[in-house]
This record gives structure tokens, sequence and C-alpha cells, in this order.
């Protein structure tokens, strides 16, 4: 159920049980995908789903894992890793996806266009 | 003007020689090779796997394309009869003339035939030539008895090719011990022992006087103690004498016993006259090994080279004489021989060790001052022949006990040995390619860090490949110098190589990540572990892939049982075992195709891809293929792929077994099995080959008898041939054999290694996988057949089980809060079917209403 919003405004997008531990959905949220998520049972992050080096939205498909101090997604199509917190590209940081805001409430995953 | 080198005899040698002119890139040369056989050079050390079922293809020494270069002639079929060293010319038997300015004589040497009356009757044969063994074979069909004359190396060899053709062998030898000049009195009596426990006879000390017409079999040999011997056929394989004839007609001066004597640089008395290998006598020595020959093949290049280039070579390589140590495995028998092996240095000392029940016999023959190895003889177990072979050649100082080197550990520790460190850079380790210490060290310097690497870089170890433990441990070696830490660790998570994390799940029985990444890792793991463990749990268990536990753990492609393409849409691959399909089952695949609108066509593993689907059309396609018989074909998976057929006996005029039955049996069999990296197999109906088995992981080819098994090929960025693992098998064989063989890959290969890569680094390896398939030489082959079964018994289809999940389901919608459709994904038509459109495509659409455009 997605509630209608304004641009920076939090928006539920799933419940809490929605997404596997250590995987990821995708979430449409005002027009815009979003990869959101859930690494172990309550750590969650959100960042932009199209992978920048072959345009394909496929970010939330990648594995999660961690690479020294980052915790990582790897895209599905080349392999490459994204920062989950910062939406860096480890291998070539011009590559980078914007992040978003998320919360917990009510049992459900909010998320926010992050204002950084 | 170019100069004219004509060389004559295209054996082993005479090839190398070739191949080092190539190598060293000579323009002005202009080479005519006389070759007296109907084929170009082959592998001659290797000529008895003739009969195990190689080709002369197989065992061609000749790479494509060599003979095409310029400035390289070859004649096939043509011998040469007489040299004329005034004009400088030679003359074919067909009558024709060749003028020379430097010719090479590279003519081997021929099977001694004793003057024994009769000798010349029909089904009286030598051991030398691929005709030889055609012929060999012929004879072979017919009869029952067959009789080798000679038991020393290749007199062994020969018998062991007579007792594989089901003859009963007997070898006869006129020395009192069989291997005479390799090997001791006791080695002998052991190695004699252990032969006629393979049901062999042999005889010593038989002089034989005729062979005549025989009672019972074709031939009667009688011999000088009034005994007699009736049989089929008879081989010569007395010893070998150098083909010095030309040598002799032109007078270029050959030695007392024979052979065309040379200087160090492998010159004739004529200055214009070279003569290389087998028919060359060098310091009163002929060397019947092919190593030594190598050896003057690359002198006789690096001098012609200086002639050439008119450079100043104060330092041409020059020929020194050879080691004639051998390490060798006679029908299942380890049997070496180094150096002095007879204790003929005055003043020397020997260590013995032998162990009847084991039949083991070792011996070392040190200095009389007990400092220096000077030979030794290793028989039924050669393990140590590597370490002492070095420490002999390069003169190493021998441990205060020398005994140690070849008495058996108590504890099963491995022995104080050779230190690799001692060894100098200098030192040859592989000898038929004379790749020293240094070159080795100098290779994995340079990124060669896998003995595949190091042998596609050195050469090393490619020929016998006797050196391969040696040149292993020297890789090793120098990755630890260099600080390259011989580091197989899979990741920052796991310190242990992807064979030791299956050890610890298969030991400890344990069946989920978390558990091996808190008992044995760290950090949240990775996308490279989590799939490698995923793999390993799944050889191991064989539970459903996208189960809670284990769905966050798979590449992206296992996690939707479907290939990602690079627009984020998927490709279905319905399995249709060894490429059957009816004609029903193929307007199932179609219709669903027209259905949902996706590219079709047909794979290079004979069955169908259908493109570009969208994530949550993948249950309705699978739902709907299932209703029409078909199941995952794993495409997407590092498992089973498929097993390509050729039509077969069914309907083909040449097939002799049902191949196609047999890679549907197959394909069955193994499907759905994960290992380390993908798995492809064929199955041809006959030599023909069609199906192109011996390019696969596992290749089947039938034979009249039943099949040849043939493993580690590959297609891909580096081609390789599959090599023959067993011959004429009967099913049940063929399937145990492929069992323990994938099962062996599984528990000992590297993340992604293909079954071809992991063979170029198998320590031993031929023969050591067929000793652990065949002979079970590691005791684990029950078990190994075991955990087949279980992968085999538990088998489902994942298709079938993702979409009768909920759970699994509710994973395939691009949106989790929408049923919308991906809007990135786009399609045009091209050639009347859709296409991913491209970035300037979809701009020009400013859509962002998915669109899907059907086939017109
Ligand atoms: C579909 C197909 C091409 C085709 O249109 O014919 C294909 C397509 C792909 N191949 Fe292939 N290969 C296909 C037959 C082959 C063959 C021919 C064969 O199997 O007879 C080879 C050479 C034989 C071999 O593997 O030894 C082949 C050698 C490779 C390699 C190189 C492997 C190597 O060891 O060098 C890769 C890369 C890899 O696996 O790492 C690869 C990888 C791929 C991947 C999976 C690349 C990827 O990750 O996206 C392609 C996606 C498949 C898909 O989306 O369905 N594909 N690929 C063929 C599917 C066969 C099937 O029915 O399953
Ligand atoms: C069954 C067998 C097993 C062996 N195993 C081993 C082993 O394990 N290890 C090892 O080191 N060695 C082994 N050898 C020995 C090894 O094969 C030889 O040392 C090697 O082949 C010698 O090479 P070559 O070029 O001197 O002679 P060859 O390989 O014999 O080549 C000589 C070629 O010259 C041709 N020729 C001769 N005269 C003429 C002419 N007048 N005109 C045109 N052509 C001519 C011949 O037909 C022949 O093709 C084995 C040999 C055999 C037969
Ligand atoms: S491999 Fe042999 S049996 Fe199979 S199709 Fe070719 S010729 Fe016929
Ligand atoms: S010694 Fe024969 S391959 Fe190296």
């Amino acid at each position: 159920m997605s509630e209608l919003g304004m641009n920076n405004e939090w928006m539920a997008v799933c419940g809490i049980g929605d997404i596997v531990p250590d995987t990821g959905v995708c979430a449409l949220v005002d027009g815009e995908q979003v990869a959101i998520f859930r690494v172990g049972e309550g750590d969650f992050y959100a960042i932009a789903n199209v992978d920048p080096h072959s345009q394909a939205a496929v970010l939330s498909r990648g594995l999660v894992g961690s690479l020294g101090e980052s915790i990582v997604v790897a895209s599905p199509i080349y392999k490459q890793h994204f920062d989950l917190r910062s939406g860096e590209c480890l291998e070539s940081p011009e590559h980078a996806v914007r992040t978003w805001e998320v919360r917990l409430q009510d049992d459900r995953v909010w998320v926010r266009r992050d204002s950084r | 003007m170019a100069l004219k080198l004509v060389v004559i005899g295209n054996g082993m040698v005479g090839h190398k020689l070739l191949e080092e002119l190539v190598a060293l890139q000579l323009h002005d040369l202009d080479i005519t090779v006389l070759c007296e056989e109907n084929r170009p050079a082959y592998d001659r050390v290797h000529l008895s796997e003739f009969f195990a079922g190689k080709s002369a293809d197989d065992l061609s020494l000749v790479a494509p394309g060599f003979f095409e270069q310029p400035g390289l002639h070859l004649r096939l079929a043509t011998r040469a009869v007489q040299i004329d060293r005034a004009f400088k010319r030679v003359t074919t038997a067909d009558g024709e003339v060749i003028s020379y300015d430097k010719l090479v004589l590279a003519t081997g040497s021929t099977p001694f035939v004793p003057p024994i009356p009769g000798n010349d009757r029909p089904g009286c044969l030598v051991y030398r030539t691929l005709d030889d063994l055609e012929a060999l074979s012929q004879w072979g069909t017919n009869a029952r008895h067959g009789v080798v004359i000679g038991g020393g190396l290749l007199g062994l060899e020969c018998a062991k090719a007579l007792r594989d053709m089901r003859l009963e062998t007997h070898v006869v030898e006129f020395a009192p011990r069989l291997m005479a000049v390799q090997v001791d009195d006791i080695g002998g009596q052991m190695l004699r022992r252990s032969i006629e426990d393979l049901g062999l006879t042999v005889h010593t000390g038989k002089n034989t006087q005729a062979i005549v017409d025989g009672e019972t079999a074709r031939h009667r040999m009688t011999f000088a103690d009034d005994s007699q011997l009736e049989t089929d056929l008879i081989v010569f394989s007395a010893g070998i004498r150098p083909r010095d004839d030309l040598a002799r007609q032109s007078e270029l001066g050959v030695g007392q016993r024979g052979g065309i004597m040379v200087d160090n640089f492998c010159r004739t008395r004529d200055r214009d006259v070279y003569a290389i290998g087998e028919c060359a006598q060098w310091g009163g020595k002929i060397f019947g090994l092919v190593a030594p020959g190598y050896e003057m093949a690359r002198v006789v290049a690096n001098h012609l080279h200086a002639l050439l280039t008119r450079k100043q070579a104060p330092s041409l390589p020059e020929f020194a004489g050879a080691d004639m140590s051998t390490k060798l495995k006679l029908m299942g028998v380890d049997v070496a021989s180094i150096g002095d092996a007879h204790g003929t240095t005055p003043g020397s000392r020997s260590y013995q060790f032998s162990d009847e029940r084991r039949q083991i016999y070792k011996k070392l023959v040190v200095s009389g001052d007990g400092k220096r190895l000077l030979g030794g003889v290793l028989v039924g177990d050669a393990a140590e022949y590597g370490t002492l072979l070095q420490m002999m050649l390069n003169g190493l100082e021998l441990p205060e006990a020398p005994e140690f080197l070849i008495l058996p550990s108590s504890d099963g520790k491995a022995k104080s040995g050779l230190s690799i460190d001692a060894l100098p850079a200098s030192a040859q380790i592989c000898s038929c390619n004379n790749v020293s210490k240094g070159q080795l060290c100098d290779a994995v310097m340079t990124g060669a860090t896998s003995v595949g690497a190091l042998k596609a870089a050195t050469r090393a170890g490619t020929t016998c490949g006797g050196c391969v433990p040696l040149v292993t441990q020297v890789m090793k070696a120098e990755m630890k110098r260099q600080g390259l830490a011989v580091d197989n660790h899979l990741c920052e998570h796991f310190a242990y190589s992807r064979q030791e994390l299956y050890h610890l799940v298969r030991v400890e029985r344990i069946r989920r990540f978390d558990e091996l990444l808190a008992r044995h890792g760290k950090g949240l793991g990775c996308d490279i572990c989590k799939p490698t463990a995923a793999s390993i749990l799944a050889s191991c268990w064989n539970e459903f892939v996208l189960q809670k536990e284990h769905a966050s753990l798979q590449d992206s492609n296992d996690y939707f049982l479907a290939n990602i393409q690079k627009d984020g849409s998927y490709s279905v691959v319905p399995r249709m075992p060894g490429g059957e399909v009816t004609p029903d089952g193929l307007i199932a695949v179609g219709q669903v195709a027209k259905k949902y609108g996706l590219y079709t066509k047909i794979t290079g593993g004979q069955r169908v891809d259908m493109f570009g689907a969208r994530l949550e059309q993948l249950p309705l396609i699978w739902e709907e293929l299932i209703a029409a018989g078909f199941e995952s074909g794993h495409a997407y998976g590092k498992s089973l792929r498929t097993v390509k057929s050729c039509v077969g006996s069914t309907w083909c005029r040449y097939g002799v077994q049902d191949s196609v039955g047999t890679a549907i049996d197959l394909e069955n069999r193994y499907k759905g099995l994960r290992s380390p990296h993908k798995l492809k197999f064929a199955v041809s109906g006959c030599t023909r080959e069609c199906a192109e088995a011996q390019g696969k992981d596992v290749g089947v080819i039938a034979t009249e008898k039943g099949w040849n098994l043939y493993v580690c090929g590959n297609g891909g960025m580096k081609p390789r041939h599959a090599e023959l693992l067993a011959g004429d098998l009967d099913t049940a064989t063929l399937v145990r054999y492929i069992d323990l063989f994938l099962m062996f890959y599984i528990s000992t290969a590297d993340r992604l290694q293909r079954t071809s890569v992991w063979r170029d680094n198998l320590e031993g390896g031929m023969d050591y996988l067929r000793s652990v398939i065949i002979d079970d030489r590691l005791g684990i082959a029950a078990e190994l057949e075991a955990q087949m079964k279980l992968v085999v018994d538990t088998y489902e289809c994942e298709w079938k089980r993702a979409v009768s999940d909920p759970e699994t389901r509710r994973r395939f919608h691009h949106f989790v809060n929408s049923d919308a459709s991906d809007d990135n994904v786009v399609f045009v038509p091209e050639r009347g079917q859709i296409r991913p459109a491209t970035a300037e495509e979809k701009r020009g659409r400013h859509a962002r209403i998915p669109v899907t455009v059907l086939a017109e």
C-alpha cells in the first residue's frame, strides 16, 4: 500500500516481513525506482535501483554482503559493488547512486529521498 | 637468398628442431622436410595410448597450420635414399633430387630384430611406429597368445598392450632379469613379481634359437635350453639400432656400435651436416630417450640462428651429454632408475629397503664419503624420484642419515627430503623442455601462479609430465618467497580454499550459510563466498536453492531461476534432454513464446532459449511449460547444462550405439547437480563424433564394444580437447566412472574452475585421476558414489517447486508496492521478433509506461 505524498515526505512502501533478510526489493516511489535492502534482521538501506553501468533497473536483485567496513550490494549485471550507506560505487566512484533514508514504523518500511 | 635447409626425418626430434627454428623467427630460411612416414610428427613416447583409443590425430605433435607457414615444405611418404655431399644434394626414393646448404639428419632408430631363423615370418612384428601398432592390432584380433622378445622398457610396454588386447602374454628376455639396464637384481625380481601378479608370464635367461611352424598356434619358438613356446604372434623389442645407413653411405663417420658421430654442436665431420636424436652418437653414447634429442634440436637451432644472423655467439649452447635417469609406470608399477643405479663408481656404497608385501624396493647409491648421491633404483613406489634426481644432478649434500630418504616414515609425516631452496636457479626441473628452476621462478614473478599458467608460460610439464610435482613445489616455494602467500582463500570472509570449505561442510554436516560463517568465517559474506557456499551446500545436501535459508545466497540468476539479460529482462530455457524434443513439445514452446512475445533462438546446446521475459512473467511462463511436460534447463546454474547428442545408431548408418538414449539418461541423472562451474556433456554414436564430445567436460563416444569416456574438455575462451579416461566401458561402468569423476571434481576444484583448468592443475594428471577413479587409490569411491546417489535421488524441478511455493512466488514481482512492470524494459521489433531497445530508442519513446511490442 503506498501513500500519495509530496517530495521529501516519508512514504510507507511495504511490510517489514516483505523483505527476506539479506535480500532486496524494489519499490515505486513517486515514479522512481528505489532498491530497499534488509541486512540481517533489522538493518535497512535504500538506494536508487538503476545500475549506472548497464542502465538496467536491477540493483535490488543483487547480492548483499560486506567488503571491509562497507556494507554493499553487487550489481547482478557486471558485479560492481555499491555502498549501501553512501551509494558510492567501490570500483568506479564516478558511478555513485543516490541514497534514500529508511525508517521502520508500525511494522512497515518507510523511505524518504535523502536530503544530503 | 634464403638458406636452404633440408631435414631428413620428421620424428619427435626432427619436429622439435622445426619448432625451435620457427620460434627463433628466422626469415631467411627455406626448410624442406623429408618424412618417410605417411603422417607428420607424432608423440612416440605416448604411442601405446593408441591402444587406449587415442587416434593418430590425438598423438600428433603438429600444431594446426604449422606446415602452412611460409618457408616450410613438408614431403610426406618421402624417404631420402642418398646424400651427395660433394654437390650438396639429397635423392629421394622417387628419384627426386633436392639440394641443400645445410642438412640435418634426424632419422631416429629402428627396432633391433635379432638374427633368429624365422624372424621374418608373418605375424613377427615390431613396435615403433603408428603403422606398426595398426599392424599389431590387426594381428591381435585373431590371436590368443602373444610373445614379446625383450624385457626392457619398451618390451614391457608392448607386453601391456598385448595383455590389454586380452592375449595370453609372455615376455622372453635373454638377460637374467627384466630391465637389466635400469634396475638391479632385487629391483628386477620385485618388478617381475608385480608383473606376474598381473597375469603375464616372464621367462628370463632364455635364448631364442628359431621360430618355426607351431602345432597349437601359428609359431613355435625353440630355445637354447631345448624348451619351447607356441604363440600366434611375436613382437621384437630387443633394443634399437640408430638409422645411420645414409651416413655410412656418404662416409659421414659412424661409431663402432652405430650412430652418426657428432660434436658438441651436433655437427658431423662435414660442417654442413648435423645429426640429432636417436640416430646421433655423442661421446660414444647413443641416447634412446626424447629429452636428450630435444636438447640436441635446441643446440642445432641456435647454431643455425647464429650462422644466419651472423652474430657473434660466444656462448652458444652446446650439447653436454644427458642424464639417462628415467621414471615410468609399467602396467601400473612405478619404476625409476637414477644415475649410477648399479653402483659401478669405485668406492660407492649403497642403502636398500625392500617391502615384499607391498612389493616396493628402493636403493640409494652414495659416494664413498657419504656426501653425494650417485644413483638409485625405485620399484613399486617412485614418489622420491624428483627429489633424488635433483639431489644427484645438483650435487647437493646428503643429510646425515641418507637412508631416511627412502625409508617409509613411521609417523606418516612428510619426509625431510629436498628443500627446494637448496636448488640453484640453474637446476633443470623439466628435462623434456629444458626448463630451469630460475625460469619457473621468473614466470611466477610475472604472474603464472597456478600449475596450468606455469605450463602455458614455460612448457614445463607438458611432455612426459614427470616433473609436475616438482614444478608445483617450485611454484609454491617461489610464491611464498615473493610474499605472494599461496593464498587460495576464498575471500576476505573465509580464510579457506573452496576445497577446504567443502570438506568442512561435509565433515561437520553444516547445512546453512549462517552456521558456516559463524564457525569458520567473519563479516557478512559477499557475492563471492555466498554463491560458493550455496553451491557447496547444494552439492552436499541438495536442498531447494530458494528455501528460506539459502535464497539470499544465490547469484541473481539462481535467485530467479533464469538468466538475467543486459536490460534486466530474463531468458527461459526449458530442458530438452539430449536435444530430443517431440513436435508437440516444440509447438508448446512456440505457443508460450508467442503468447508472451518472447524472442526465440536455438542455442549452441541443442535446445530453445526464449528471451525478453519480465520478472513477473517467469512463474506464468514456467507453469505453462511445466504443463507441457518441460522442466528447468538450469541454464542459469553452475550445474549440468546440456548433454548434446548425435542421432546415433537409431537412425544413422554409421552409429554403433544409441547415443541419444544414453545422452538422455545421463542428462536426467545429473540434472540439477550443483558444481564449482557449469558442466557440459556430449554423447556421439561413433568415432565420427558429430556431437563434439571431445570438447566437453564429459564426452562419451560409442565403440563397437561400449563407450569411450573422455573428460575435462572445454570450448569457450580456451578450447581444450578432452582426454580419454577409459575405453570400451559397458553402460553401468560408464555411469559409475562419471559419478566418481564428477564428485571428485566437485569435492576438490576451486570456485569457478572448469574441469579443464582443474585437470591442468591436478598434480599427477590423468594417471592420478585414473588411479582415483578406476583403481580407487584414495579408497573413497564408495563414499563418492553414495554422495552422488543422494543428489540423484533427491532431484526435483526447481521451477515446479518455485511456482508451487507461495513464499517463493511472492518474490517474482518487479515492485514490492505496485503491480506495474519495469518501465525501463522496452522492446522494439527486429527480424520479426523483439529485441531490447537502445538508450536512444528508449528516449525517443518519452514514455514512462511499459510497452511490450509483440512480434508481428
Ligand atoms: C544461450 C547460449 C548462446 C546461444 O545463443 O547459443 C549461451 C549464452 C550464454 N553463455 Fe554460453 N551460451 C551457450 C552455449 C555456450 C557454448 C556451446 C556449448 O555449450 O556447446 C559454449 C562453449 C562450450 C563450453 O562452455 O566449453 C559457451 C561458453 C560460455 C562461456 C565460456 C566458458 C569457458 O569455460 O570459457 C561463458 C562464460 C562463463 O561461463 O563464465 C558463457 C556464458 C554464457 C552466459 C550465461 C553469459 C551470461 O552470464 O549472461 C550467456 C547467457 C545465457 C542466457 O541468457 O540464456 N558461455 N556457451 C548457449 C546456451 C546453451 C544452452 O542451451 O544452455
Ligand atoms: C613405444 C615407445 C615408447 C617410448 N617411451 C619413451 C619414454 O617414455 N621416454 C622417452 O624419453 N622416450 C621414449 N621413447 C623413445 C622416443 O620415442 C625416441 O627417443 C624419440 O622418438 C626419438 O626421436 P627421433 O626424432 O630421434 O626419432 P623418431 O621419432 O624415430 O623419428 C625419426 C623419423 O625419421 C624418419 N626417417 C628415418 N629415415 C628416413 C629417411 N631416410 N628419409 C625420411 N625419413 C626418415 C622415420 O620414419 C621417423 O619418422 C619411446 C619409444 C617408443 C617406440
Ligand atoms: S557421430 Fe557417428 S553415429 Fe553420430 S551422427 Fe555422426 S556419424 Fe552418425
Ligand atoms: S620432464 Fe617431461 S614434461 Fe617435464
